[in-house]
């Protein structure tokens, strides 16, 4: 028998980033009691690299925006793969949640009369994005952070979820284990809110930390619900490409919603050499108006900087490939030429970009104000994830809730800048309080201890089995291989053969050894890591087979056009009977007649 | 290629060692790139914390060559890589395990404070009017990344151990953050007096010089708060007045 502390909850939320820990507070405020549980400390979550900001329709540096015109910005940037309704309500409650984190003491930067200040971004029409520099995250979690702490929340730091426990189909609990000690922990809920963000692990360059490696996504799959829109991995134009430390870091799109350029090794800024059919009317002919833009003249349309991620990805990705990169292998990103414009440019780009400064200063030797950064597409977020319920993001499992990166439906083919903290934020509150809602009408349920036994069994393996391969090498492999055969641009052959790779992948996760003991052991961490990191490999590798067209996050270089007959459904995965992944298909959910008005009036 | 030798504390809360490994450096490389080279190839069950890789966190405080700093923001080109590079965990925290430390007294010091109390919203939506300002003045000590090496060179805590009477520089910047908020109408400065130690604090500023924010720790947040109990408590003008409200009632 393993041994085990038992903790109750009437919710238990699983990630402790934007969403969890708004969801968190939202169910506390119901009345039930709620446990968080987090794999680092509190704070420490990849909210805080958010930097870019929120998107809020709240209007305040220009007039004509509303929550019509950025539910439009949001499905035309999901390329109508999202559920509308979502897109919807993500529109529209994004203000009030947005206030709400000021009440509860957050400082946004402020227009000349004293109200939050909005950034232009992606993709967004009007300046949208609340934001405090270029560290809103940190101000975001930091805010829920210090707010929930005070409502009577039970937050479990260093703990690891490793299973769901079930009963009848519906979530009962949650077994996993502290990393100081090691010791394992049964979680009895009456209710599960996954919030536990996203996979970047599953590649080679990311700008995430070892903290996402999908757990949300495998731990909803293994107990029966259905994944969605797992091709679309948003890879964000800008990383960090040297030192060869930081290569994925994030390089905040504000950067060149401020007025940074995309130059090649010739000094070209071939953004304008190729821009969508789709965005054709709304951006700027000249960088003289692509400039006005950054600068807040209203009459002009945006730089070809500032189009889609996926579009901006792929325009250097060619660049590089075409061998006109930068030494390390990116493109330039050049902010400081505004000295050419404005008379204070340095000072004006410390202000702004304060943590860019900081960051390419500290890690690049590098000045931004003086010379340009190298940049290079680094794998960003996940659009895809646990398939919910728009109003109340409940899971096909019963009692299983997700938010945030690891729910999937908001963002669709392609997810907007700023979409995402303003989803943590309204997702996270309405899985909260329908989570405590779900609590309070069923009872506890009850733990299998079979269930129980199994997940601790199957832990401590690693210790038990002989000497040999370590799990930091097949995580190391696994991550080369997602990079180099389901990354940005995609092919038939090299996702089948990543799909057989993965298979031994399996077969090795399966037999790694494991030295020393339980306690804050990381070798043993990354081992317990890997399932999820593999589950989750192979639902993009074969949703991304599923999908023959490009679209969105998603392109096949066999399939180099959008087909109209893959804009009606999501694709889903489950887990099979046998226990394989299988593949579905399904319509894309309905838009309501007022809905679909909205989307034609600003197509 | 050019190799370096990191001598790393390896042990738990019953003692330990230093063991050196050496590892191969290239240009460009962070003392963190350095840990997790030698953790995936020599020492898998090497125990350390870390998260962004940017500085943004505040997951790798250590202790590099006694300075305490971030493992992912220092540069092995600063250096001196001819001698081993010494690498500890915080010592104002118990250890758990090589460069892990014990620091949940923070997250419960924290929760002792007063929450942010905001007055009436200026408008009906919720919303208030701030201005640029305003929200400068504390927006430094919004940028604390709550590493707690401020609380790790800290003399009050790390020679004294006075973690029961005294929150450390980490919360007088939240304590500043929160009393100098435009919105705030709470008051916090008889707890920072009585139960917080604010007296312990002689501001040798040691608590600035390692802040990887470069928050004017001392100068911006206890200053200003330290005066501000002063004005409170000790001002002989305000004591009368004190004393007369109290009578007047």
């Amino acid at each position: 028998m393993a041994e085990y502390q038992t903790h109750q909850h009437d919710v238990l939320v699983i990630g402790a980033g934007g969403a969890g820990l708004r969801a968190a507070i939202e169910a506390s405020a119901m009345g039930v009691s709620v446990g968080v549980v987090t794999k680092s400390l509190l704070g420490k979550a990849h909210t805080v690299m958010a930097e870019g900001g929120i998107a809020a329709a709240l209007a305040n540096v220009d007039d004509r925006d509303n929550w019509k015109v950025h539910f439009a910005d949001t499905m035309r940037g999901g390329q109508y793969l999202n559920n509308p309704r979502m897109a919807q309500l993500h529109a529209q409650e994004a203000l009030a949640r947005v206030r709400e984190l000021e009440a509860w003491g957050a400082l946004f930067d402020r227009t000349p009369d004293g109200r939050i200040l909005q950034r232009n971004f992606g993709g967004h029409k009007y300046p949208r994005l609340a934001h405090v520099g270029d560290r809103t995250g940190l101000e975001m979690i930091r805010t829920l952070q210090d707010h929930g702490v005070h409502t009577g929340i039970d937050v479990h730091m260093e703990c690891t979820v490793l299973t769901l426990l079930t009963e009848g189909g519906r979530v009962v609990g949650a077994f996993g284990y502290d990393r100081e000690r090691g010791r394992f922990k049964l979680f009895e809920a009456k209710a599960i809110v996954l919030a536990t963000g996203g996979i970047g692990r599953a590649y080679k360059i990311t700008s995430n930390s070892w903290e996402y490696t999908g757990d949300g996504l495998a731990l909803a799959y293994h107990a029966g619900a259905t994944l969605a829109d797992m091709e679309f991995v948003q890879f964000h134009p800008t990383g960090m490409v040297w030192p060869p430390g930081v290569r994925g870091i994030l390089v905040t799109e504000g950067v060149r919603g401020e007025g940074g350029v995309l130059t090649n090794k010739d000094g070209r800024r071939f953004m304008f050499d190729d821009i969508p059919a789709l965005y054709k009317d709304t951006t700027a002919d000249t960088p003289e108006e692509g400039w006005r833009y950054t600068q807040g003249d209203r009459s002009a349309r945006r730089p070809p900087e500032l189009l889609t991620r996926d579009h901006v990805a792929r325009c250097i990705v060619r660049e590089v490939r075409e061998g006109r990169g930068s030494p390390h292998g990116g493109v330039f990103l050049d902010i400081s030429w505004i000295k050419q414009r404005l008379s204070h440019a340095a000072e004006h780009i410390k202000k702004k970009l304060p943590s860019m400064y900081h960051q390419f200063k500290q890690l690049a030797d590098i000045d931004i104000t003086k010379e340009p950064m190298e940049v290079g597409p680094t794998t960003h977020y996940m659009m895809g994830g646990v398939q919910v319920d728009a109003e109340t993001q409940m899971s096909s499992v019963p009692g299983l809730f997700a938010a945030g990166e690891c729910a999937a439906g908001l963002h669709g083919a392609n997810r907007l800048g700023g979409n995402s903290l303003s989803d943590l934020l309204v997702f996270g509150k309405r899985a909260g309080e329908h989570a405590a809602s779900f609590a309070r009408e069923h009872g506890a349920g009850h733990v299998d201890p079979h269930q129980v036994e199994t997940a601790a069994s199957e832990a401590v393996r690693p210790f038990e089995r002989p000497p040999g391969g370590g799990p930091y090498q097949v995580q190391e492999e696994l991550q080369e291989m997602m990079q180099n055969l389901v990354g940005i641009v995609r092919r038939e052959e090299e996702l089948t053969k990543a799909l057989e790779e993965i298979r031994g992948l399996w077969q090795r996760a399966r037999s790694v050894y494991v030295g020393g003991n339980r306690e804050y052991n990381p070798g043993w961490h990354t081992a317990l890591d890997l399932p999820s990191l593999l589950t989750v490999s192979e639902a993009i590798t074969r949703a991304a087979l599923d999908r023959k067209e490009s679209r969105g996050a998603h392109f096949r270089d066999d399939f180099p056009s959008k087909d109209s007959a893959f804009a009606k459904f999501n694709i889903v995965v489950r887990k099979g009977p046998d226990a394989e992944m299988q593949v579905g298909r399904e319509p894309v959910p309905e838009a309501s007649p007022e809905l679909r008005q909205i989307i034609e009036e600003m197509k | 290629m050019e190799t370096a030798t990191f001598r790393i504390w390896r042990g738990d809360a019953t003692g330990g060692r230093f063991q050196d490994y050496v590892t191969e450096v290239v240009p460009g490389m962070v003392v963190l790139d350095a840990i997790h080279d030698i953790q995936a190839k020599q020492a898998n069950e090497l125990a350390l914390r870390w998260n962004c890789k940017a500085g943004r966190c505040g997951s790798c405080s250590a202790e590099i060559n006694g300075m305490p700093k971030l493992m992912c923001m220092t540069r092995l080109s600063e250096l001196p890589l001819a001698e081993p590079v010494i690498i500890e965990p915080l010592r104002s925290f118990p250890i758990i395990r090589d460069l892990v430390t014990d620091v949940s007294w923070n997250f419960q010091v924290k929760k002792r404070i007063k929450p942010f109390k905001p007055r009436k919203p200026d408008h009906e939506d919720g919303s208030w009017r701030m201005t640029q300002q305003d929200v400068n003045r504390v927006e430094e000590f919004h940028k604390c990344i709550e590493c707690f090496l401020c609380q790790d060179v800290c003399h009050v805590l790390r020679e004294h151990h006075l973690h029961d009477e005294f929150i450390g520089p980490r919360f007088f910047v939240h304590v500043a953050a929160l009393e100098m908020h435009p919105l705030d109408t709470e008051n916090r400065l008889e707890e920072l007096r009585k139960t917080q130690g604010i007296g312990y604090c002689n501001i040798t500023k040691c608590c600035t010089k390692v802040c990887p924010e470069s928050i004017a720790i001392t100068d911006n947040a206890i200053i200003p708060v330290k005066e501000r109990v002063v004005d409170q408590f000790y001002d002989p003008l305000t004591r009368l007045f004190r004393i007369f409200r109290a009578t007047a009632r």
